[in-house]
């Protein structure tokens, strides 16, 4: 019963329809051992950071190909934190270019994982950034 | 005293401390259970209605079409606060879990008034989390006038969802088997209203024709469902305070996609629910609930209290001696008992 499990909000903010990415993390996540709620696509910021509020997530894993990110990122991040929510960790997936990535990093997302990650890397990142702040 | 503090925030509406309290809740720490607690007394207000059926019938389609409705009713009613536990399975395998009922409820997202709630099973078979009725006590203390509690895609056995729900909804759909699947025991037998989703889909008329054959065959009787889905008929002489009419589910035609039917589906929650207070249906079912809840705590803490007291490494011995098949499993059971005693 008092078993601790890492909880996941996978969500597709912005307008492009392509989940397939998203799924295959989700999929990968739950076979680790998480928890994934999965939300659908075209989700807006507000949504997602609702969701992660009532899902009481540890983390949230963006996933955006439009390239959309570097408006839609921020925005997740600053309603996470509106909600008293800064403790929840940001992932993302998608094209985001060389250029944004140590932008984002610094905004806060812990892991920017791109086409032809391999599924260990993001899921020990997410238990290492979760369980650190739980100890 | 922080357990305090977190109850006096979820019951002044805060939706942080309500969420964390169902983190705490759902894994059953120290916290939780302190929380849980000090809420208690303020539940028993909310209506908790059920909706199981099998996959891909519509379950969460129609929750996010009647939550909708609920929000904004006709003319003349008052739209009202609902919260909605979601419970999708766990992987035997690797102990995590998709959970994907709230893509199916996003016209939901935005609404203060709403509150969706996403649960693994965690092992549990019955069709709902073992964790499911705490979480829908806190849901109840915070002020939620309906909770809707959707079940696992369930085919037959999973029945837990009539010992917790006041109203159970069983959701079917066209074409998903012949009317002898219809008479089988289980999940048939639970239903206080039944639906037929996807109404807009051939064939809609015979699974609607077996359902009310089902129904017409059937005998209803007063009776309550256990734990793990055992059922104990009342007779007459036992005391049972049910007497007077019975209830005859209804069976209703909704297209979720739509939202056709969903207004008569809401109106038929409403008089299950008018039904149950006028025969005193109502306290009977919060009796039957508590009460097993109550029992199966009791039964838990019985065996880990009686398991502790034994001495050192008896209970390995007589296990060891049922493994060798020198004992049965009910001369090691009798042999625990003596020795503790």
């Amino acid at each position: 019963m008092s078993e601790r499990k890492i909880r996941v909000l996978i969500a597709k903010p912005g307008l492009d329809g392509h989940d397939r990415g998203a799924k295959v993390v989700a999929r990968a996540l739950r076979d680790a051992g998480m928890e994934v709620i999965y939300t659908g696509l075209r989700q807006t910021p507000e949504m997602i950071a609702e969701a992660a509020l009532q899902e009481d997530v540890d983390a949230v894993g963006l996933s955006v190909l439009s390239g959309a990110h570097m408006a839609l990122v921020p925005r997740v991040l600053e309603l996470l934190k509106a909600n008293g929510q800064e403790h929840v960790k940001v992932f993302l997936g998608g094209i985001v270019p060389d250029e944004d990535v140590p932008l984002l990093l610094e905004m806060g997302v812990i892991g920017i994982y791109g086409p032809g990650t391999l599924s260990d890397s993001y899921v020990k990142d997410i238990r290492k950034a979760v369980l650190a702040d739980n100890t | 005293m922080v357990a305090v503090d977190l109850a006096q925030r979820v019951l002044a509406g805060d939706r942080l401390a309500l969420a964390r309290t169902l983190t705490q809740v759902e894994n059953g720490t120290e916290e939780g259970q302190l929380v849980l607690n000090q809420l208690f007394p303020h539940t028993g207000k909310a209506h908790l209605v059920g909706i199981t059926g099998a996959s891909g019938t519509g379950k969460s389609s129609l929750v996010n079409q009647l939550v909708r409705h609920y929000r904004k009713p006709d003319p003349g009613e008052t739209s009202k606060q609902v919260a909605i536990v979601a419970v999708d399975p766990t992987s035997p395998f690797s102990g995590g879990a998709i959970l994907g009922d709230r893509i199916r409820m996003r016209d939901l997202a935005g609404d203060p008034g709403v509150f969706i709630r996403s649960m693994a099973t965690r092992g549990s078979l019955g069709g709902i989390a073992s964790a499911t009725s705490a979480l829908v006590q806190v849901l109840d203390a915070a002020g939620y006038e309906l909770v809707l509690i959707e079940t696992v895609g369930a085919g037959q056995s999973e029945v837990d969802i009539a010992r917790l729900a006041h109203t159970t909804v069983v959701v079917e759909a066209p074409g998903l088997g012949d009317d002898i699947q219809a008479i089988k025991a289980g999940i048939m037998e639970i239903a206080d209203v039944l639906v037929v989703n996807k109404a807009d889909l051939q064939g809609v008329e015979n699974t609607e024709r077996a359902l009310r054959s089902a129904l017409n065959l059937s005998h209803p009787r007063p009776r309550r469902l256990l734990h793990h889905g055992r059922l104990e008929t009342i007779d007459e002489e036992s005391g049972s305070t049910h007497q007077g009419p019975m209830w005859q589910p209804p069976i209703l035609r909704t297209i979720a996609l739509d939202g056709t039917g969903i207004p008569g589906l809401s109106d038929a929650i409403a008089s299950h629910r008018a039904f149950l207070e006028s025969t005193g249906g109502w306290e009977e079912r919060e009796r039957w609930r508590l009460q097993t809840e109550f029992d199966l705590l009791l039964q838990n803490s019985l065996v880990e209290n009686f398991l502790a007291g034994l001495p050192g490494d008896e209970y390995q011995q007589v296990l060891g001696a049922l493994l060798e098949r020198r004992i049965s499993p009910l001369q090691a059971v009798a042999q625990l008992m003596d020795d503790a005693i």
